[in-house]
């Protein structure tokens, strides 16, 4: 909770401003059961009508104050409440967003989303909670024994067996409850996870008839939240009774011991039940703050998961950056690259060394799960490797900032994904200030200019979440487009024509071809045809260099490029 | 303020998440039309009609809590007395005994009556809570059990982080409310009318101007109620636009990142938030305001009181007694009406998370289910089209006069340019979506007869889109075994799918091989791998009819040669669509249908199709010749 407390800091001043409300109110709070007795002890009791009237017209004076005081609060809290809330959900966002996809894994996407939005409605209630009640508390408290005192200063000791015994319910209550808290909020987590997966794969779940399955997952994740909030509102059931419970048994004390104390002639009658209006109105205030205490430690289990996810240190960060100036881009290599995964036992990747040149093709060939996608992944930083570099016009990319590498970059991932938007948006992912010219042209290399064309809302047409409503290849090619907008010096294609006809591929890496005079080329690909006039052929094998040269050199000398190339061809096609 | 003015500049139009926007796509669910609070309301309520019986007794409980906290004061009143009898009677006489017994005696009874209290309430609460988990629940349910029933087409145009957001955030509010608003509403309502009923008894006239605010508070609390209604409801209406941005630039996790777009990103997040913000401390201050409100209300009505009770005893009317014992009530009656009022307005914000979890709920289901009449487990698998037309958007035609047939046991393999609608085939097939016009029947019958699962469960399919689920290996291979399938597939079953598939040699590799568990988005595989497993998931299903939609496409041709053989092993016998680009994979098929523009343009075997110098003829050359030829 502390580490969220700077993000108050902003509305200090907001804050002090309800403070001195805070006590405007509380005082008038006190001053007002005064009144009250005096009206009628002075002005009903003794039929003096003109008194009541005066009496009366202070008390709306005060009553219109406290009013005052308290709109002005609400709205004080309520200001720096959302906006603390605000700030943390900004603060959470960018957190998230400068993570890698690693990082992101651990706590899991699902989870992420509901700390940003559902975690922070809790802390910023509390919040709200907390100003508008929890802080009014201690002064009116202050204010009430201060009052008991004068009327009775020995009766008042009472309040010191009293409070601790109100204190440490609260304590003790709020200790079991914290982790009950912990529990729904990772069990919404479950339930957020649940249907997002049954919205994604809906295809799937209904191609399979897996909709009873999906209802019994949904059902179990839906029955523990339920279980543990049950469990945690039957402990909060216990809070209001006990509390009401101690104040009464409390009065009745006072009443005996009073009794005592008037039969002894130490304190007049009066005052005892001015004490005792006194007394609850301490214990009343109390009781009202810990209403709220509802509220406080569900907001404490959600600090603790926001803290969780702002105390990640990315590791991928500009810290090393030099910032130097290394101009146009003129070669991209490979040193020695290994790299690890984070938690993986064998290395994925071994004594990686190659390099890409401008206006060069580097195809990259290699079985499933050899390490291509993990090997350009390290261009773009995705990954830092674990050993070795890899280099930029002999720079370490560590040493560039993180923005300046990925403007040198086009990426086309494995699996095309779209956003929400039309295509002309999707698009300008590419390049902020595309022209419509600068678009068709990406389109019409990408080979996508026929179907755009066939919408009827072109280049505007909408694409829905995550591209499903064009085509496996549409969607491919519109990915392609998107790294074309953007012009880069590095290209990276990771199998990125495997959803493609080949006659479409192979115009498409034609028009390509034009397109990147000036640019290295990376392609990963399974298909030989496309890398076959490539510039140099480098074969993963398990994660090693195991051939690299052109597709004739290859044939001749590396074996599992000739198997590759004959799981393909048969050898009656290829001679 | 500054916050009036600026709040005017934000556009009300609601922008999809790249700033952009444009119409349509933002008016995903009807949840603008905020406003039918009664009807709301309502269909709130009557959730809550199964639990009748336990509501009537927390209503009873909270009446016999209420009844003793009222009670009380009263007995107390008499231990007062005795107290300031026997100081009164010492005054006149100097001598007189504190009845010490008799004062124990009354407080002894008072804390019984407390304590009964304390327990009824404990217990109103304590049951209240099941009530309300178990309307939560189950409102939670009708939410799942909706979104089975919903066609693809909402999926295609909802943001997954808007539904998602209904299920949790709006359902935790109502819930919340639930919770706490139910049992103050009930425990406040019989502490009216219980200390109604008191006053009464007391003075009838004092008790109509007690009374006489009462209107007054309800019209301030409808007023207040209005605005912040609003508020809510764009509060909880922005939570979900919020939601859905987050949830997609989350997954676009990688894209975002390489293209630079955080900034952007965060751009339109900040106009999000920004708004949430506004809504949220709008509403909160709008219904923060009733209390004091109803406060300055209520001594109002305090004064008045008192000099009308002033003027009554100067004439006589009244004794000192009855005033303060009804002067005490009269405090105690507001209390429960500003927590009443303070309650309608929280009220507020679960009506509008109420009405989005409706509004999902009302959205149009799929075309009802035929009746699930005795279908066999199994299908012959004979398929024909008769004049299919479909479009997936009214005015953009894509598959017209369609005629089709396949015998049982056929392999039919279907080739085609991108975007040539080979997947709205498979898509037609599953009855993912319905035709407009013609018939597709298996074995003769319209598919539109079988009731949906039933037809689903006679096809396997490898999806164009890898889909795993978070969860181990195991269960996810598993998943394609149908839940009405009569024998599980044991270990070796797995296994050996598994084998077949190619994916038994890279899960062995993993420390905890088939109990490795996969995150969601399976993240730590690579692309081919995740193929691999959705081909395994598929042989396990042993379905009567096999679909495989570029199944093979991320998995490297090596490896897909010696897969080949197993599918070639598993579509022996039944019918099976094979759709792929590389064509050496399907040359073997019985009949290849060449689709382009949505027409079967060419069918026939591989060889008459060669023969043919068509289409077909065009493509394959495209794959071998044009280039291998030069460079081999
Ligand atoms: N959900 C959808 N909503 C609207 N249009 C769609 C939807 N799905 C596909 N389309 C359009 O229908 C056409 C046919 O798409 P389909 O997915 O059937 O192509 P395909 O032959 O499978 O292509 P590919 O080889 O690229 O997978 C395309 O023009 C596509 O844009
Ligand atoms: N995030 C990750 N954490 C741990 N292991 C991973 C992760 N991503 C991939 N791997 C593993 O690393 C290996 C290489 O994966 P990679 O994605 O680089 O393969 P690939 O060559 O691109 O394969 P494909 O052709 O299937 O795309 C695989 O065995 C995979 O299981
Ligand atoms: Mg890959
Ligand atoms: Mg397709």
């Amino acid at each position: 909770m502390q580490k969220l407390l700077k993000y108050y800091k902003p509305y200090i001043p907001l804050l002090l401003l309800m403070l001195f409300f805070l006590i405007v109110q509380s005082l008038s709070d006190l001053f007002l059961p005064d009144l009250n007795a005096d009206i009628i002890n002075n002005g009903v009791l003794k039929s003096d009508i003109p008194y009541i009237w005066r009496t009366g017209l202070i008390m709306l004076v005060v009553t219109i104050l406290l009013a005052i005081s308290s709109i002005t609060i609400g709205y004080l809290s309520a200001r720096s409440s959302m906006a603390f809330g605000r700030d943390l959900r900004t603060a959470l966002f960018d957190k998230v967003q400068s993570m890698s996809q690693g990082e992101m894994d651990n706590i899991g996407t699902p989870s992420l989303i509901t700390r940003t939005t559902n975690d922070v409605q809790q802390v910023q209630q509390g919040s709200l909670m907390f100003f508008r009640m929890m802080i009014s508390a201690p002064i009116m408290m202050v204010g009430g024994i201060i009052m008991a005192i004068r009327q009775d200063a020995p009766l008042s000791l009472s309040i010191v067996f009293i409070l601790p015994i109100m204190l440490l319910l609260i304590f003790f209550l709020a200790k079991s409850a914290l982790p009950l808290f912990k529990q729904v909020q990772t069990r919404t987590d479950r339930l957020n996870l649940v249907v997002r997966e049954k919205l994604s794969g809906i295809r799937v779940i209904r191609a399979f008839v897996k909709t009873a399955y999906e209802e019994a997952r949904f059902q179990s994740a839906n029955a523990d939240l339920t279980k543990i909030s049950l469990s945690v509102h039957r402990l909060m059931a216990l809070l209001m009774p006990t509390l009401m419970l101690i104040m009464n048994i409390s009065s009745i004390f006072i009443y005996w011991f009073g009794a005592k104390r008037i039969d002894s002639g130490e304190m007049p009658l009066g005052n005892m039940a001015a004490f005792l209006s006194y007394i609850m109105l301490i214990l009343f205030s109390l009781m009202m703050a810990s209403m709220m205490f509802v509220m406080l430690p569900r907001a404490f289990a959600s600090a603790e998961r926001i803290r969780q996810v702002l105390d990640v240190e990315p590791s991928i960060t500009d810290v090393d950056t030099t910032d130097t100036a290394i101009g146009d881009f003129n070669r991209l290599e490979f040193k020695n690259v290994s790299f690890k995964y984070p938690g993986a036992e064998e290395p994925v990747l071994e004594n990686i060394s190659f390099s890409a040149l401008p206006g060069k093709v580097t195809a990259i060939l290699g079985s499933t799960g050899c390490g291509k996608s993990t090997l350009i992944q390290l261009i773009p930083r995705f990954y830092d490797v674990s050993s070795g570099s890899v280099e930029i016009n002999g720079v370490d990319i560590r040493k560039l900032r993180l923005t300046r590498l990925r403007e040198y970059i086009g990426y086309v991932p494995q699996r095309a994904f779209l956003f929400r938007g039309s295509i002309a948006e999707n698009l300008r992912y590419g390049k902020e200030d595309a022209t419509e010219t600068e678009m068709w042209e990406a389109l019409r290399t990408s080979q996508s200019e026929d179907f755009i064309h066939a919408m009827p809302e072109g280049i505007h047409a909408p694409i829905t979440q995550g591209g499903s409503n064009v085509s496996g290849g549409q969607r491919q090619r519109l990915a392609i487009a998107r790294a074309l907008v953007k012009n880069p010096s590095i290209y990276i294609f990771d199998d990125s024509f495997s959803a493609l006809d080949y006659k479409t591929d192979s115009r498409l890496r034609h028009a390509l071809s034009e397109k990147t005079i000036t640019s290295a080329v990376l392609i990963v690909a399974q298909r030989v045809s496309t890398v076959l006039n490539a510039d140099q052929i480098i074969v993963l094998e398990k994660g090693q260099i195991v051939g690299k040269g052109t597709h004739t050199d290859l044939m001749e000398s590396c074996e599992v490029y000739r198997e590759i190339v004959y799981s393909q061809v048969t050898k009656e096609e290829v001679g | 303020m500054s916050h009036k003015d600026s709040s005017q500049t934000t556009p009300p139009k609601r922008r999809g998440p790249m700033g952009g926007g444009h119409p349509g796509m933002g008016a995903m669910l009807p949840s603008e039309k905020a406003g039918d609070f009664k009807g709301t309301l309502r269909r709130l309520l009557s959730t809550l009609r199964p639990h009748r019986a336990v509501i009537i007794i927390i209503f009873v409980l909270a009446i016999f809590s209420t009844a003793f906290t009222i009670l009380a004061p009263k007995v107390l009143a008499r231990a007062f007395d005795i107290i300031g009898d026997a100081v009164i009677m010492r005054f006149a006489t100097g001598s007189g005994d504190l009845d010490y017994t008799s004062l124990l005696r009354i407080l002894l009874i008072v804390a019984g009556i407390y304590l009964f209290s304390a327990f009824f309430n404990w217990l109103t609460h304590y049951t209240m809570a099941g009530v309300s988990q178990k309307v939560s629940f189950s409102m939670r349910q009708d939410i799942d059990k909706k979104l089975a029933k919903l066609p693809l087409s909402f999926y295609d145009k909802t943001p997954r982080g808007e539904i998602l957001s209904r299920v949790s955030n709006d359902m935790d509010n109502i819930a919340m409310t639930l919770q706490q608003g139910l049992t103050q509403l009930i425990s406040s309502i019989t502490m009216i009318i219980g200390i109604l009923i008191m006053m009464l008894t007391i003075s009838p006239l004092l008790t109509l101007i007690s009374v006489v605010t009462l209107p007054l508070a309800a019209l301030l609390t409808a007023r207040i109620a209005k605005h912040s209604q609003k508020q809510f409801s764009r509060l909880w209406e922005t939570t979900g636009t919020l939601n859905g941005h987050i949830e997609e630039m989350f997954t676009g996790h990688q894209v975002v990142t390489i293209f630079n777009r955080q900034n952007k990103a965060a751009a339109f997040f900040e106009v999000e938030n920004e708004k949430l913000y506004r809504s949220s401390y709008k509403a909160h201050f709008i219904s923060g305001i009733v209390m004091p409100a109803m406060n300055v209300l209520n001594n109002l009505g305090y004064v008045i009181l008192c000099v009308v009770g002033g003027i009554r005893m100067v004439n006589g009317q009244m004794s000192i007694g009855d005033i303060t014992a009804f002067i005490t009530y009269s405090k105690q009656f507001t209390m429960p009406i500003t927590q009443t009022s303070s309650i309608l307005n929280t009220m507020q914000s679960t009506i509008a998370s109420a009405e989005r979890v409706y509004n999902l709920l009302d959205e149009q289901e799929e075309t009802s289910d035929a009746p699930a009449s005795d279908f066999p487990e199994k299908t012959r698998g004979e398929i024909e089209f008769i004049d299919v037309d479909f479009s997936y958007l009214p005015d953009e035609p894509l598959i017209s006069n369609m005629n089709l047939h396949v015998s049982p046991g056929q392999t039919v393999a279907i080739v085609g340019p991108t975007g040539a609608g080979k997947t709205t085939l498979v898509n037609l097939l599953l009855r993912f979506y319905d035709i407009q016009s013609g018939a597709i029947l298996l074995d003769g019958i319209d598919i539109r007869r079988y009731p949906r699962d039933v037809l689903r469960s006679y096809f396997g399919m490898v999806l164009q889109d890898t889909w795993l689920f978070s969860g181990s290996i195991r269960d996810n291979l598993m998943y394609g075994v149908g839940d009405h399938v009569s024998e599980i597939p044991d270990e070796t079953a797995m296994i050996s799918a598994a084998k077949a598939a190619y994916v038994n040699h890279f899960v062995k590799t993993l420390p905890d091989g088939y109990d490795t568990i996969l995150s969601d988005q399976a993240t730590s595989l690579s692309q081919g791998q995740k193929q691999l497993l959705t081909i395994a998931r598929s042989f396990l299903a042993n379905p009567s009819i096999l679909i495989l939609d570029e199944a093979t496409s991320s998995v490297d041709t090596r490896t897909e040669l010696l897969i080949q053989k197993a599918m070639s092993k598993l579509s022996f016998g039944r019918t099976s669509f094979v759709i792929a680009h590389r064509l050496s994979t399907i040359k073997d098929a019985d009949t290849i249908l060449v689709m382009n523009e949505g027409k079967i343009v060419e069918q026939g075997n591989h060889e008459t199709l060669l023969a043919a110098k068509g289409f077909y003829h065009d493509l394959y050359h495209s794959q071998f010749r044009s280039e291998l030829d030069e460079a081999i």
